[in-house]
């Protein structure tokens, strides 16, 4: 996988935040809802790869590898394109929601 | 079979379950098993900009700390993805181990007989730290079990309520039944809601 290596100071591309307007966990996905090649051009190098890479939907931690980020940088660029509705987070199914494990249990129980 | 690329949903949901033990385990076995890629062995660069709960020293001028991370997935169904991350190092140097167990439907922490010293401290980790329901598992590494099980619980000195399995982190279908049996751990630990409770929301 190639890496990307930072020109610039990590906070320099997050103008020093380090916080999200909401949590986004390693396994959230993140997604492109309509891809716009004008809004495309217009970004940083980083947050361009990034949202072109969220093409197909992909969680925050595949997204920092393929875009060799950190996540720390990668959740403040993903929530920065969430806020203008450019990227989709979908809904992290809680973990103790009983639902979400049924499905996951009968989904484990046809793989072993 | 699975692809390489996930189902285009936009009601796809994720799910993550935390595969930890000390080194040489098989934690990437386990997750290369399992994975529909290649399991993703990435450097994390944990800068500041990741450290939101647990600073490192002020005194310290460490800006950036490598952690190699690996994960993979798995496409259960056409709207959910199962998220295998296995963790990193030892618990206590890792504020990253909190980020990765927050969210996970469970854990599966892995043991080898020849080395139970090395996953004491993801064990205490998990029965100390963390909230996650988690299930020891013994990795079987020639196939075969050379000591039973009860013998490892006391070895672990693992709580009457911690389940203890065995499994090849070879063998995929071994895997998923390993992954399974945290699934049902963390069932059992949160059972269905009964009418009433929901009447009372």
């Amino acid at each position: 996988m190639p890496m990307t290596y930072w020109k610039v100071r990590p906070y320099v591309l997050t103008a020093g935040r380090t916080r999200t307007r909401q949590p986004l966990l390693v396994h959230t996905l993140v997604s492109v809802p309509y891809y716009d090649a004008v809004f495309a051009s217009g970004l940083l190098p980083e947050a361009r790869s990034l949202y072109e890479h969220a093409r197909r939907a992909r969680s925050v931690a595949e997204l920092s590898a393929v875009c060799g980020m950190t996540l720390g940088v990668t959740r403040v660029v993903v929530d920065d394109l969430a806020a203008t509705d450019r990227l989709q987070i979908h809904d992290d199914a809680h973990s103790l929601d009983f639902r979400l494990l049924e499905r996951l249990r009968d989904g484990l129980r046809q793989l072993a | 079979m699975a692809s390489a690329s996930l189902p285009d949903n936009p009601l796809l949901t994720s799910a993550k379950i935390v595969i930890a033990g000390g080194f040489g385990v098989g934690k990437t076995t386990c997750v290369q098993s399992i994975s529909e890629i290649p399991p993703i062995n990435t450097e994390a660069w944990m800068t500041a900009a990741s450290e939101t709960v647990d600073r490192l020293d002020p005194g310290i001028d460490k800006t950036t700390t490598t952690v190699a991370m690996d994960f993979g997935r798995r496409t259960i169904g056409t709207d959910l993805v199962l998220y295998l991350f296995g963790t990193p190092g030892q618990p206590r140097f890792w504020p990253m181990w909190d980020d990765l167990c927050r969210g996970a439907v469970g854990a599966l922490v892995l043991a080898d007989t020849r080395q139970l010293a090395a996953s004491f401290p993801a064990v205490n980790y998990f029965e100390q730290d963390s909230d996650v329901p988690f299930v020891v598992c013994v990795n079987l590494f020639d196939g075969v079990l050379h000591h039973p099980l009860e013998e490892v619980r006391e070895a672990l000195a693992l709580a009457a309520g911690v389940p203890l399995i065995a499994c090849d982190a070879r063998d995929p279908q071994s895997v998923a039944r390993a992954l399974l049996a945290v699934v049902e751990h963390a069932m059992a630990r949160n059972p269905r809601p009964t009418a009433g409770a929901l009447a009372a929301h």
